[in-house]
């Protein structure tokens, strides 16, 4: 029996990273908002390892914090270790990474849904979703229905969720929970295209069945410098070791001995795995001249015995498992409480998405995370956030926020997502932004705060903070180009110190700074006039200074690139009379139907050429109008 | 998407035995009909694709202004993919453009340069490296510029810069692998390896651009300045290089009142040749005009050719050209002296000194060519046209090419300063995406693929 229980503005669907950051901007946003997750157990699980942050990543944490999200600060409070990766490869590479305890970040996330105002948690696994006259049905299975404005679907890995460990396979979601058998189905008949890819994880093992003596120990980095700009300072401690061992000839042997066993090259998995996520056997068979591969042994909490082994994931049966886990030092007596398993699920070809995150062909219909085709905590939380922004203005009847590629790394990561689609698992990374030197994990706020004020995320308290900042921040650039440094011994012998030429006459400060040798750090005791500053403010400036000329470049290759994206495309564009532009590139353009020239020039299969006959026949339909 | 109807001259405007005039689009057959009269009395209308038809154009008082051969290309079987009609007409400039303005006073309109590639690329005949290549063949003027063009056509610059851009690719690759893979054991690029690996590359991009110099060379042809003394012989030494008469050729000195050009070509290579005003103390003003655009020209030239008078002394006048050639430096010059059939009044010695290269000839009797062509083979070592199995296309690539090499450089200083990797790999992400839009691929795209085929990365 189907019965009716309630009306929202937006339901999201999943309870995950991409779920979490939805509702709560839904709600926050003032829509009346349910979140339905398939165990109430499961909400913000961490199924894939103990960590947020890394490379890329850590910029995604902080621009969702900058936007008024909520993953940056969830991480500091379940904090375990962080470190700041790449130091000393560039400021734009610099990336936070937390090891996390997965309870505890599992535990506050479910708290904050159940105290968010306008917000309903609900265990539930939905199996239908249709179109009732403006709004859509979403029915439980238990027979309950919701009738809603908008809904947002997060699936995760749960939807047709199977597990695969070697030639054992069976409906599962992640961590042994129900998969979302029925929606699937509801969702084909919806004329929504659905693919299969898969992801994986490696064996978790009891730590006492380790021996660390011939580890490398890896610590966190004190002072913490915690992801989110609402973190007090001075606040976090590290609380936890991670340790390195390295497979070798052994493990190579006992994997390439079974490699039959392993469902991906039976051919049992038909998903698409992520490139940059392969298994411990796909590295062996990919790079066979490689026997030793590096891998990290991190804890999932402090009250538990279970230990992740990063860079070890395998869809090999158990038994084989077993054997090559033990073939690595430390290992050799490891005891696996939970094997390491593959798993394939649905997804849909994110090129039926506008930059809101709508589906383009189903009105107030919006999909996130890993069902856009992504991977990772960070990318699904990032389109999260910006699905729920958006359906809580489709509700308010406004505008969509779209950020642009130039704006974050969000930005580029949803831009990618809907234009050049994406044939494995999408996880961002620093070289897929061309103003990676601009767009930085340390200028986030800069970048973002005002829009996410703006959209209405942000906080008074956190925006008078940020305003503050900026305040401080320009009075140090005034100070910095007025300060006179003149020569004397000690400024000079820190000069040579630093190997830099020492200096003859007075010179400004500001000057002093752009040396890549110096720095507020060495330069303390010869700056008198130093109030009392942000690190943060510390840290931008700095990086402003001694990157001038790049960052220059690309604000210029920015202007640039947004003089194209406002080159709009007329809606109605019909792209099959238009003569000149290849087969393929028409068909892309039909397919993607892009908002602007710029977005046009992104998709692949679109060449320089098709461009310039785009632009030509624009032109020319611009001519005819103005005929008119 | 529909286009007017254009005609133009496409032999372009020089005298010679047929010229052809091409009309493309819906309307030519249309206008076809209204000016050809077939002497077998058949319309153009009636006529097949690929078919020729002999009979004459009319003008708009009905007479007859030549006898013509028209030929139909039916869109889409021809250069640009819609209607073509070409009249092939009896050369002459006079009555080639006399029909053209026939074709223009019945509804065409004048293509612009290019026009016709550009439709026949609109119309997917080409793409947009090939037609620049046909702009190219229409260009060049000499067998060995042509077969540069059909080099190009068959993409072996592109072979070039893909060698490059594989280079510049593998490069950003690892270090952007080095930086997004923190965790895996990708090896760290030193900074002399680093160092080393950028100084290859700018090498292999000056390769290009300094052979876009000297393809330039066989495209465009040697911009030849003749510079003397008043009544030295440059009008008819010019006159006798081209084979005909350009420059008003007389005993009294200054007739030759500004620079005249003059495109010849000797043994496949193609000399512009700029005919001066002779160096003379004049209160003719608008022969110091001349003067002045003489040595304006000698400024920009690629080779300048000396002249002196054999039967006369040095005089003022020919120190004051020796002077102002040794003033503009190092462009390559070649010392002719000039009217050997009279008696020797020159001081040769003191030439041969001032000049690597001296070539005795008679313009008037037509002797030292052998010479001539000798000595400016030496001066432009075109050994390597031989040899060359790529050249620089056009202005467009050449500035790609530019300004990827100037990102090189780029990221070499910032490594120089000190400054950290992600800054250099910025750089060198220029580099590649201004050689990648040669080929119209995309640098973030081809670098992400590159990563994961070459790193073994994984959590």
């Amino acid at each position: 029996m189907k019965f009716f229980v309630d009306s929202y503005d937006i339901a999201v669907i999943g309870a995950g990273h991409a779920g979490i950051e939805a509702a709560l901007a839904g709600a926050r946003l003032g829509c009346k908002t349910v979140i339905f997750t398939i165990n109430m157990d499961s909400v913000g699980n961490c199924p894939c390892n103990p960590s947020i942050g890394g490379t890329a990543k850590g910029h995604l944490v902080r621009e969702i914090d900058a936007l008024g999200g909520e993953m940056g600060k969830t991480a500091d409070e379940a904090l375990l270790q962080m470190k700041m990766l790449n130091r000393g490869k560039g400021p734009a590479v610099h990336s936070l990474r937390a090891q996390i305890d997965r309870r505890q970040y599992s535990d506050i996330m479910k708290l904050k849904l159940e105290k968010q105002e306008n917000l309903d948690l609900k265990q539930a696994e939905i199996v239908e979703l249709e179109r009732e006259n403006d709004l859509w049905k979403v029915t439980a299975r238990t027979g309950s229905y919701y009738l809603v404005k908008t809904v947002i679907i997060a699936t995760g890995t749960y939807l047709g969720g199977k597990v695969f460990i070697g030639d054992l396979a069976y409906e599962s979601g992640p961590d042994g929970t129900f998969p979302s058998k029925f929606l699937a189905d509801s969702l084909k008949k919806l004329n929504i295209e659905l693919r299969r890819f898969k992801t994986g994880t490696p064996a978790r093992v009891m730590r006492s069945s380790i021996n660390f003596e011939n580890l490398t120990r890896q610590d966190g980095e004190d002072p913490v410098i915690p992801f989110s700009y609402d973190t007090p300072k001075g606040s976090l401690t590290n609380k936890v070791s991670c340790y390195i061992s390295h497979t070798n000839k052994k493990t190579k042997e006992v994997i390439m001995e079974n490699i039959s066993r392993s469902p991906l090259y039976s051919g049992n998995i038909e998903g698409v795995g992520p490139r940059y996520c392969p298994s411990i056997e796909d590295k062996y068979v990919r790079f066979s001249e490689k026997e030793s591969h590096q891998l990290f042994i991190e804890p999932c909490g402090l009250n538990t015995e279970e230990m992740y082994l990063q860079g070890m994931s395998s869809s090999l049966p158990e038994d084989v498992q077993i054997k090559f886990y033990k073939t690595i030092p430390g290992l050799e007596n490891c005891m696996i409480m939970r094997p390491a398993y593959a798993i394939e699920y649905f997804c849909v070809d994110p090129l039926q998405l506008k930059a809101s995150l709508e589906f383009k062909s189903l009105p107030g219909l919006y999909g996130a995370g890993q069902f856009n085709g992504s991977s990772g905590y960070e990318e699904a939380a990032a389109q999260g956030l910006i699905a729920g922004i958006n359906a809580a203005l489709k509700v308010k009847g406004k505008d969509e926020f779209i950020l642009d590629r130039a704006s974050s790394y969000i930005g580029t990561l949803i831009d990618d997502l809907v234009t050049k689609g994406v044939a494995d698992p999408y996880r961002m990374m620093t070289s897929r932004s061309e103003y990676r030197l601009y767009l930085r994990q340390d200028n986030a706020d800069t970048r973002l705060t005002e829009l996410g004020y703006k959209a209405g995320l942000v906080t008074q308290r956190r925006y008078k903070a940020y305003l503050e900042k900026q305040k401080q921040k320009e009075q140090e650039y005034k100070r910095l180009k007025q300060t006179v440094i003149s020569p004397n011994q000690k400024v000079n012998e820190i000069l040579l110190s630093c190997n830099t030429t020492p200096i003859k006459s007075g010179i400004r400060l500001i000057e002093l700074m752009k040396r890549p040798q110096l720095g507020y750090e060495v330069l303390k005791e010869v700056d008198l006039t130093r109030p009392e500053l942000d690190n943060n403010v510390m840290e931008q400036i700095e990086i402003e200074i001694k990157y001038e000329g790049y960052i220059k470049k690309q604000l210029a290759k920015i202007k640039e690139m947004r003089r194209l994206e406002n080159k709009f495309i007329p809606k109605d564009i019909d792209y099959s009379k238009m003569n000149g532009i290849s087969l393929e590139a028409r068909e892309k353009l039909d397919k993607i139907r892009p908002l602007s020239i710029g977005q046009a020039s992104r998709i692949s299969g679109v060449s320089p050429a098709d461009i310039s006959i785009l632009m030509i026949n624009l032109s020319y339909s611009k001519e005819s109008q103005k005929d008119e | 998407m529909s286009e007017s109807t254009i005609a133009a001259i496409s032999t372009g405007p020089i005298a010679a035995g047929i010229a052809v005039i091409r009309i493309s689009g819906e309307e030519s057959i249309k206008i076809a009909d209204r000016i050809f009269v077939s002497y077998k009395g058949k319309t153009v209308k009636s006529m097949q694709g690929y078919s020729c038809a002999y009979g004459y154009i009319k003008d708009e008082k009905e007479e007859k202004t030549d006898d013509v051969i028209l030929t139909l290309f039916k869109a889409p079987n021809s250069y640009t993919g819609e209607d073509v009609v070409e009249i092939s007409c009896h050369g002459g400039v006079y009555i080639t453009k006399k029909i053209l303005e026939i074709i223009l006073s019945n509804g065409a309109k004048l293509a612009l340069p290019g026009e016709f590639t550009k439709r026949a690329f609109l119309n997917n005949k080409m793409d947009l490296t090939k037609s620049e290549a046909v702009i190219d063949l229409i260009n060049a003027s000499s067998e060995k510029s042509a077969r540069f063009a059909k080099n190009m056509y068959s993409g072996k610059l592109y072979q070039k810069i893909k060698v490059i851009i594989n280079e510049i690719s593998d490069l950003c690759s690892h270090l952007e692998a080095w930086a997004d893979y923190p965790d895996e054991d990708i090896e760290t690029i030193n900074k002399e390896q680093l160092k080393d690996r950028l100084s290859d590359i700018e090498n292999m991009l000056f390769e290009l651009i300094k052979n876009y110099d000297n393809g330039k060379i066989i495209k465009d042809g040697i911009n030849t300045t003749i510079i003397g003394k008043a009544n030295v012989g440059k009008s008819t030494l010019m006159n006798w290089l081209a084979g005909f008469e350009r420059s008003i050729v007389t005993d009294i000195p200054g007739t030759t009142r500004d620079t005249v050009e003059e495109s010849i070509v000797i043994d496949d290579i193609r000399l512009n040749i700029a005919d001066t005003a002779g160096i003379r103390d004049s209160e003719d003003v608008v022969e110091q005009i001349g003067v002045k655009r003489a040595l304006e020209k000698l400024t920009q030239a690629d080779l300048v050719l000396a002249l002196f008078d054999h039967s006369l002394p040095l005089s003022k006048k020919d120190y004051d050209v020796i002077k102002s050639i040794k003033d503009i430096g190092n462009t390559p010059v070649i010392a002719i002296i000039n009217k050997t059939d009279l008696n020797k009044e020159l001081d040769c010695d003191f030439i041969e000194n001032n000049f690597d290269k001296v070539v005795y000839i008679s313009a008037q009797r037509e002797t030292g060519f052998e010479d001539f062509k000798k000595a400016l083979f030496s001066v432009f070592d075109l050994s390597f046209a031989e040899n060359a199995d790529f050249i620089m296309l056009n202005e467009r690539q050449k500035q790609a090419v530019i300004n990827s090499y100037r990102n090189v450089e780029n990221a070499a200083e910032t490594l120089e300063m000190d400054l950290t990797f992600d800054a250099v790999t910025v750089c060198l992400e220029e580099a590649v995406s201004e050689l990648l839009e040669l080929t119209g691929e995309r640098v973030s795209d081809v670098i992400v693929d590159r990563i994961f085929s070459r790193f073994c990365v994984g959590k």
